[in-house]
């Protein structure tokens, strides 16, 4: 192992196989004052970067007909976990077309991974 | 027995994520095993020093002048000597002795010396960033240096004039850089922030000389309750 892959080992989160196309539930930590709570942002990935702890994933979703993008760096703390909700067939690694279809059009068939 | 710097090599980048989810960039250099060669002392040199060997995986090739250097010591011929100055107070450390990563803690400020990449002959834009003429509309002025000083009076180029040369593959101290990790075990420091030179150049890492104080968050006042 080299010496940056062993500092970056104490950084690793457990996060479940992710691909382009996953619907996912993030659960974020969101600090308010004193408080803290947990806040879900779910949404198709359409963008992940691999890379160790320097990887992320990009996940957009429709809030009141507004599309709404997040960046998440994939072993940040501020993310408690991520569930995978539903997978698709999807054939490219970046899908920014979603970013131009809406409605029935952005539409994906569903592809039953095996857990 | 204390040092106050270490030789080391700068093994690349990554990142370290910080409680609130923020990152720091991060350097990782391997630092030591090092060995004492010599000595220096205020009675035999005019000042306390001693001289450090970098051990390496594989042992240097050493001609015999200097196999006899590192014989008086009786430690493995190194690549690479730096001298490290000694922790006032502190007794020197005899030659044959280790220096490890250890003398390090976290938090702790550091400089980095290394050697700058080097850029080769450089024009004055990328070397002292000058800002040069527009490309088109008929500018005929484009990455030129300009005026370089008056005429007549002083008849000459004022000394300390920028101009193109030789960029890079200097001695560089960075000040101040914190240590975000130590791993003694490795021989591995990780400090915030960049460091001079190409992955698997060799730097010095020695105590701050001018060792900033950490940065307190501001004091934010209460609102008072009740009404106005």
């Amino acid at each position: 192992m080299g010496a940056i892959e062993l500092i970056e080992q104490g950084q690793m989160a457990e996060r479940p196989p992710m691909k382009a196309g996953d619907t996912v539930k993030v659960h974020v930590r969101v600090k308010e004052g004193d408080k803290e709570r947990i806040q879900i942002f779910e949404g198709v990935i359409i963008n992940l970067r691999r890379g160790g702890t320097r990887g992320s994933f990009t996940v957009r979703k429709v809030s009141f007909g507004q599309g709404v993008e997040r960046i998440f760096p994939t072993h940040s703390p501020i993310i408690q976990k991520v569930d995978v909700v539903r997978s698709a067939k999807v054939r490219r690694a970046k899908l920014y077309f979603l970013r131009d279809l809406r409605g029935k059009a952005a539409r994906m068939k569903e592809v039953r991974r095996n857990p | 027995m204390m040092v106050n710097g270490i030789i080391g090599r700068k093994i690349g980048m990554t990142q370290l994520f910080l409680e609130d989810g923020s990152v720091e960039p991060a350097t990782v250099l391997k630092a030591g095993p090092c060995v004492v060669v010599q000595g220096k002392a205020v009675a035999t040199d005019g000042y306390d020093a001693v001289q450090l060997g970098f051990v390496e995986e594989r042992a240097a090739k050493v001609n015999k002048a200097t196999a006899g250097h590192f014989k008086k010591a009786n430690v493995p011929g190194t690549r690479v000597r730096r001298e490290v100055g000694v922790v006032a107070g502190q007794d020197a450390p005899k030659p044959g002795d280790q220096v490890l990563a250890s003398i390090f803690n976290q938090g702790e400020r550091v400089d980095v010396i290394g050697t700058s990449k080097g850029h080769g002959f450089q024009g004055v834009v990328k070397r002292h960033h000058f800002a040069g003429g527009a490309a088109s509309h008929g500018s005929m002025f484009h990455r030129a240096p300009g005026s370089i000083g008056a005429s007549s009076y002083p008849s000459r180029v004022v000394k300390g004039m920028r101009a193109a040369g030789h960029m890079g593959d200097a001695r560089i101290t960075v000040r101040n850089l914190k240590v975000l990790r130590v791993d003694p075990e490795n021989h591995l420091i990780v400090v915030r922030g960049a460091v001079p030179g190409a992955k698997g150049g060799y730097v010095i890492i020695r105590k701050a000389v001018a060792a900033k104080p950490e940065p307190q968050p501001q004091k934010q006042e209460k609102p008072k309750k009740g009404k106005k």
